[in-house]
This record gives structure tokens, C-alpha cells and sequence, in this order.
């Protein structure tokens, strides 16, 4: 595969290969912006549960900014992100140009239209019901929905001109993504079947399918092309890839309703969500051992590339983090974690551990092979391990926090009791969360550097040359 | 070209059917499931209050599910699907940072609490961390006429001037009483049964069913079901708040010999009352259908206990024969 992509440039214009990095440095700039925004949104929060009169008022209440902190983070930063190294990988795998960077650019405003209009929006109190991560109001909302539209158009055409017969598997995957993205975004704002407890199902799916089927199948795509870039060998196994790609497919659609445990749904549609969470272990399993195969007998050139480890702190978090939500889906251990704070810190470790991560290992891998200019070494380990330490803290403090909370209720012990149980936890959530946001800042600095910083060449076409030939 | 329309088309439209399948069609049909007997649609007060609750995202600390585990029945009775008629959005929510809001008009019936508790939640629960709702509300010199200032405790009232609710608070305050279950028909047994029944599981739950003996009085046991039950209100001292909660502290009914006044009042709630003099506006509710005869033991005999009070003990069979006579 990396041959083709190396031949290819030879017959690429210098031209084409400039817009196809103005457009990929663009949105990660524009990514790392709504980053910085959004983790400080959630600092300034993980404060209030200490001190609950910090930040008073309406415009900082706790209410207004957790939506505010939800959307910026899977909109404004995520998608952003994912979209940005998306262009990059289709047009790299498939040794074609960008089919128009132009409908780039269009989608980047429109992604960062909806989410400026969508945070100023619900600072003011227009949210359109607390619906997780449908908050926005509807209008709002489709304005995110043109983006992706023109997203995935951008991307179809640019593989269908491909100079192969074959379909790179992170294609699949991010053609996939962003196509199932658009129906989902398309039923979560259709108002006809969402009334009383039939919104209840709806949020059951969209809030589950907005996470997994929109930045779990972009973040593997990234994967599955830095990945072997990075070790300079093919990926383990190309058919167990295609059998999580149709695997996750079907199952995860299915288990949205695990989130409403307990609840009036009908218990069919619980159970049927709790028979497939199981099964989700199987392309959780199928994707992260073929991604670890990849990765065997090379820990020492993983321990000397900060996009490696980046990559495999992401992977081990696929692993660690969907076969936790497999376990928390049992009614047995629902009982007991759910409503508490063990499902912030399970989200945190999913959207933390693998997008994020896979997030950075993709952009510390490519921005730089596309600039020419890299990020200091000093740069990406202060990063990496704020990062990782800040987010083990965030976790563990609230997943035992989370339990201590849901058996205080088991035990019927005064609510309060729980409240008070928890402040200790609150702190450390803190203190990890600080140190997840210094980290972002570290970041911050690297990708000016990997975008305007100093060690630039002559033409970027030249370096990618140079970089690839190796690869 | 074939290979894209298969990957992209072929996945897009599996991931369309089953789309269908667990969202849309679920949708539809549970979108018509009817209302349950006695569920009403919200007046336009409550609708607006319902819309400041969700402007200012309450639902992200407070569910409004009660699910049919031991652990909940303290909140109500299990959540039915019939429940959820009126309610869209839905809030069901997905954290309980703050507990569960589903029957909280008839579990915190006094307007007077809500206001102040809205206003500084710490001013009646010092350990709570939700946040102060102080922009919810006015600082006038006078209050005008017809309209009761939110009655603060000193410590976190403003330094001059009334604090009276706006428009939005009101509508909010009307939301919340709203939040009642209606008793659920048949199987479950007769009317509030269901509730009454939980009493005791929830009891046993809570000190792995050790039944107090006849006639003792467990404290510990008592001191929780007063902080779960009466502390919001009446304080962890039982001085209560001047001018909106009576203290129960040397009171003539608490601190008395003769109990049956003291078991009635916890059974059967009160309002408009005059205690020591003062007229209290706030509302008690009762709890002769949430809690069990030894339980409502334990919360009196630790109220005639505690803080100087030196009350003649009661027991169980007392709490039975005045909750037969209360009828």
C-alpha cells in the first residue's frame, strides 16, 4: 500500500498536494481550538462539585455548561479532528488528490458554524430538551448534518478515484462512519416518532450510535492506515478488519437501549441491547488483536515514537474500554453503577482513551509527513503523559467513586450520604482533569509547530517524498 | 467504482434497516402508548416551569425514572410506561449527582423549602453541592403586596432588602409540585399499597434485616431515617428555619409524654400550622404511605431523644393503632 502512495505522488501536482495539507492543518488548528475550549469548560466544572458557588450565575451554571463541554468535545473538537485526518487518509490511500478542497473548506465552516451557534446557543438556555449530545437546537443540528453531507460526498468521490481496485479498509471505515453519521443525525432530529417514552427510545440509540458509529469507525480508520505506516509493516490480519468492519456494524446499532435499563422500555428491547453488548466483544476483540498482532515484537521502536504510543494507548482503550461497557450492560452490575458517576468516568475512558488518543497518535503521525515541520519531542511526551496519567486519575477516581456511590444506595443509606461519599473522588476527578487540560495546552503548542513552526522545507511534496521513501 | 457502491451503499443500507428497527419503529409505537390513569396533561405555568428546567439542563443531576429496585423505592413507586404521556422532552436523565425528581411535589410538598432551596441550596442542605439558583430570583426593599419574600435563614439571605421568586422560579416551583405519581390500580394492591409496602423491604435492605427488638428503639436506624425523611426541612439540630420550618427542640408536642399528637402529625403531615405561636405557610407532607409503623417509631422516639428532648419513648404497635384510627 505505501508503495502506491509514494508512486502516486510522482504523478500528483505540487498544487494538489498543498490544498490537500492547507485543508488537513485547517481543521486540526480548528479542532485544537474547540479542544482547548471544551476541556476547560470541563475543568471549570469538575471545580464546581468542590466548591458549587464557583463561577455563580446563569451563564456558568453547571446545567448550561455540561451540554456546553459534551457537544464542544464530540463536534467542535472530535469530528472536527476525525474529519480533517479523514481527508488526508482517503486521499493518501488511494493515491488520488482530494476530489475538492473547496467542499472542505465549506464543511469546515459549516462544523464550526453549528458549534459556535450551538454553544452560544445553549449558554443562553435554548437547549433543546437535555437530550445527551442532541442538545442543539434542531436547526443547529442541521447545519451539522449539511456538514457531513458534504463530507462524506467529498470523500466518495476522492476514493472512487482511486488508482486501484481495491478499497483501503480505513475507507470502509470512514466512508461508513460518516455516511451512518447522516442517518443518525437525521433521526434524531425527525420529531414524528418522538414522544414520551418513544423518545426515550430514541435517545437510547442516538445517544449510543452518535459515539460508536460515528467517531469509534473514523478513529479505527486512522488506525488502520497510520499504524502500519508508522511500523512500516502491513496490518496483522486484512480480512479479521473486514469482519469487525461488518460485525460492529450489525451488532451496534442494537444495544443503544443498555442505557435505559431499568427503565419503562419494554424489557425485550433491554434485553435484546444486553444479548448484542456481548456480542460487540467480538469486533472489539477482532479489531484490537489485529491492530496488537500488528504491533508484536516491535516494543522497542513503540517505545521510541510518541505517535506509536499515542496509538497504543488508543488501542488498549478500545480493548479495556468497549469490553468494560460489555460488563456495565449486565443487569447484575447495572443495578449498581448505573445513574453514578462510573458511567462518566467509562465515557472519559472511551472517548478519552481511544478518540483522543487516536486523535494525536494520527495527527503527530501525518501533520508533520504533510507540513514538513515537526513537534518537539519534549512537546509530544509532556503531552502523552499528562494525557495518560491525567486521564488513569480521571477514571479510576470516579469509578470507584461510582461504586462507593451506587452501594450507598443499595444500602439504603440516606441520598446525601452518597453526595458526601463522593467529594473526596471529586477532588482527584480534579486533579486528573487539570492535568488532562495542561496536556491539551502542550498540544496546543505542538501543533503550532507541526503547522507554523520553524524547521520548514521547501516544498512539501519534496519532504512526503523523503518521508515515505523510507516508509 | 462497484467495490465503493457495495461497501458504502451495502453498509449504509444494513445500518438504515436496523436504524428502523431500534429506533424508529420503537419510536412509533411507544410514542402512542397511553397515558396512565390519572396522568395529566401540565398546566401552561408547569409547561414553562418544565421549560426552565430544561434551559438550565436540572436533568443532568436529577433523573426522573424510578426504577423497580429496592434502591429506589424511596423515591416512588417503579415508573410505568403510561407515565411518560405528556412528557416530551423526556427527562429521564442519565446521573443521579442529585436525587431522583419523579414524585417530588408529593416527597417535598412545601413551596416555601423549594424557594429557599432553589435560592442556596446549603441554606437547608449544607452538604449539598448543587449550585445556587440566585438569578432565579429578585432582591427587592419591599416584597409587594400578595407576594411572601423566600423567608432565609440570616446566613445567606442578602445584607439588606426581601428576596421575592421571579416569574420563572414560580413556573418552576409549579413544575416540581407537579412531580406526583399517581397511585398505580390493581394488582399492586389497593391505591398508595405499593408505596406503603416498600416500608419495610426498604428497612430490611438497610440493616440487613435486623428487626429492632419489641419495643426498643434502634438509634442509628433513626438518626438516618431522619436525615432521608425530615432533615431537609427541620435541620440536622431540629431547630428547623425561623419562619419557614418549626424546630422540633423543646417543642410542647415533640418534648411531651402523650405521643399521639406527634405519631399523627408524621403520618398524616400538616399545614398551615401553628406552632409555638408562629404561623408556618410550608406544607408537611404525610408519611403514613411511605413509611413502615416501625419506622415512623424510630423517626419519633428519635425526635423525642435528641436534643434535649426528653419525650416518652414510643413503639411500633402505637404507630399501628393510631395510623387504624387516623383513617
Amino acid at each position: 500500500m505505501s508503495t502506491n502512495v509514494t508512486a502516486q505522488h510522482s504523478i500528483l501536482s505540487d498544487k494538489d498536494d498543498r490544498s490537500l495539507v492547507s485543508v488537513f492543518s485547517a481543521y486540526v488548528v480548528s479542532a485544537t481550538l474547540w479542544l482547548v475550549f471544551a476541556t476547560g469548560v470541563g475543568i471549570l466544572m469538575a471545580f464546581k462539585f468542590g466548591a458549587p458557588e464557583f463561577g455563580a450565575g446563569a451563564w456558568l451554571t453547571f446545567g448550561r455548561l455540561r451540554p456546553i463541554h459534551t457537544n464542544a468535545t464530540f463536534y467542535g473538537f472530535a469530528s472536527i479532528a476525525l474529519v480533517g485526518l479523514a481527508y488526508y487518509v482517503a486521499a493518501r490511500s488511494s493515491g488520488a488528490k482530494l476530489y475538492s478542497a473547496a467542499l472542505a473548506r465549506i464543511g469546515l465552516v459549516l462544523f464550526n458554524a453549528a458549534a459556535i451557534a450551538g454553544t452560544v446557543s445553549l449558554d443562553l438556555g435554548y437547549n433543546d430538551g437535555d437530550l445527551e449530545y442532541r442538545e442543539w437546537l434542531w436547526w443547529i443540528r442541521l447545519i451539522f448534518l449539511a456538514a457531513l453531507v458534504v463530507t462524506a460526498w467529498n470523500l466518495i468521490v476522492t476514493v472512487s478515484r482511486r488508482n486501484s481496485a481495491d478499497i483501503y479498509l480505513s475507507n470502509w471505515y470512514i466512508i461508513g462512519g460518516t455516511l451512518w453519521t447522516c442517518i443518525i443525525a437525521t433521526v434524531g432530529v425527525v420529531p414524528w416518532f418522538q414522544y414520551g417514552l418513544g423518545q426515550v427510545a430514541v435517545s437510547g440509540f442516538y445517544m449510543h450510535n452518535a459515539v460508536g458509529m460515528w467517531f469509534t469507525p473514523l478513529a479505527l480508520g486512522v488506525i488502520y492506515y497510520t499504524l502500519p505506516k508508522l511500523l512500516n509493516r502491513p496490518i496483522y490480519s486484512y480480512a479479521l478488519g473486514v469482519f469487525a468492519f461488518w460485525t460492529n456494524l450489525v451488532f451496534y446499532p442494537i444495544i443503544g437501549s443498555h442505557h435505559f435499563e431499568f427503565s419503562p422500555l419494554p424489557w425485550w428491547l433491554q434485553t435484546t441491547a444486553i444479548v448484542f453488548s456481548v456480542a460487540m466483544l467480538v469486533p472489539v476483540w477482532g479489531g484490537s488483536s489485529n491492530f496488537l498482532l500488528t504491533m508484536r515484537g516491535r516494543t522497542r521502536d513503540m517505545m521510541q515514537s510518541y505517535p506509536l504510543m499515542f496509538i497504543f494507548v488508543g488501542v488498549m482503550s478500545y480493548l479495556i474500554g468497549s469490553t468494560q461497557g460489555t460488563l456495565e450492560a449486565f443487569r447484575s452490575l447495572q443495578e449498581v453503577w448505573h445513574l453514578t458517576n462510573f458511567t462518566v468516568g467509562h465515557s472519559h475512558m472511551t472517548m478519552y482513551g481511544i478518540i483522543a488518543f487516536a486523535i494525536w497518535g494520527g495527527i503527530y503521525a501525518l501533520l508533520p509527513l504533510a507540513t514538513g515541520r515537526q513537534p518537539g519531542r519534549l512537546g509530544m511526551a509532556l503531552h502523552f503523559w499528562m494525557a495518560l496519567v491525567g486521564c488513569f486519575i480521571y477514571v479510576a477516581s470516579l469509578s470507584i467513586g461510582g461504586t462507593i456511590q451506587g452501594l450507598d444506595w443499595v444500602h439504603g443509606l440516606p441520598f446525601i450520604q452518597s453526595v458526601v461519599d463522593m467529594q473526596s473522588y471529586y477532588v482527584w476527578r480534579g486533579v486528573g482533569g487539570s492535568l488532562m487540560f495542561l496536556s491539551h495546552i502542550v498540544f496546543a503548542w505542538n501543533v503550532w509547530r507541526m503547522c507554523y513552526g520553524p524547521g520548514a522545507v521547501p516544498s512539501p511534496l519534496e519532504s512526503l517524498r523523503r518521508e515515505e521513501a523510507v516508509a | 467504482m462497484n467495490k465503493l457502491v457495495l461497501i458504502a451503499g451495502g453498509s449504509t443500507l444494513v445500518y438504515a434497516g436496523l436504524a428502523l428497527m431500534m429506533c424508529v419503529l420503537p419510536g412509533i409505537e411507544l410514542s402512542n402508548v397511553p397515558a396512565g390513569p390519572g396522568v395529566e396533561p401540565l398546566t401552561a405555568l408547569e409547561s414553562e416551569g418544565r421549560e426552565v428546567y430544561v434551559a438550565n439542563g436540572c436533568s443532568y443531576c436529577h433523573t426522573q425514572q424510578v426504577r423497580p429496585l429496592n434502591q429506589d423505592k424511596v423515591f416512588g413507586r417503579p415508573s410505568t410506561a403510561g407515565d411518560y404521556k405528556y412528557q416530551t422532552p423526556e427527562l429521564l436523565g442519565s446521573e443521579r449527582t442529585g436525587p431522583d425528581l419523579t414524585n417530588i411535589g408529593a416527597r417535598q410538598p412545601s413551596s416555601v423549602w423549594q424557594y429557599i432551596h432553589l435560592y442556596n441550596p446549603r441554606a437547608v442542605v449544607p452538604e449539598s453541592i448543587m449550585p445556587s439558583f440566585g438569578w432565579l430570583f429578585d432582591v427587592v426593599d419591599r416584597a409587594p403586596a400578595g407576594v411572601t419574600p423566600v423567608p432565609l435563614p440570616k446566613a445567606y439571605a442578602p445584607a439588606r432588602g426581601a428576596v421575592v421568586p421571579t416569574h420563572r422560579a414560580e413556573a418552576l416551583i409549579a413544575y416540581l409540585a407537579s412531580l406526583k405519581q399517581t397511585p398505580l390500580p390493581g394488582a399492586e394492591g389497593a391505591a398508595s399499597g405499593g408505596q406503603a409496602m416498600a416500608g419495610p423491604t426498604t428497612t430490611a435492605t438497610a440493616s440487613a434485616g435486623a428487626t429492632s427488638p419489641a419495643g426498643g428503639y434502634d438509634a442509628a436506624k433513626g438518626a438516618a431515617l431522619f436525615t432521608a425523611n425530615c432533615s431537609a426541612c427541620h435541620q440536622a439540630n431540629g431547630e428547623g428555619l425561623p419562619g419557614a420550618f418549626p424546630s422540633l427542640k423543646n417543642d410542647a408536642v415533640v418534648d411531651k409524654d402523650d405521643a399521639t399528637k406527634h405519631i399523627q402529625v408524621v403520618l398524616q403531615g400538616l399545614h398551615d400550622a401553628k406552632v409555638s405561636g408562629v404561623v408556618y405557610s410550608s406544607v408537611m407532607p404525610p408519611f403514613a404511605a411511605t413509611l413502615s409503623d416501625a419506622e415512623i417509631a424510630d423517626i419519633v422516639d428519635y425526635e423525642r431523644s435528641s436534643w434535649g428532648n426528653h419525650g416518652k419513648p414510643v413503639d411500633a404497635a402505637q404507630v399501628a393503632a393510631e395510623r387504624a384510627k387516623g383513617k
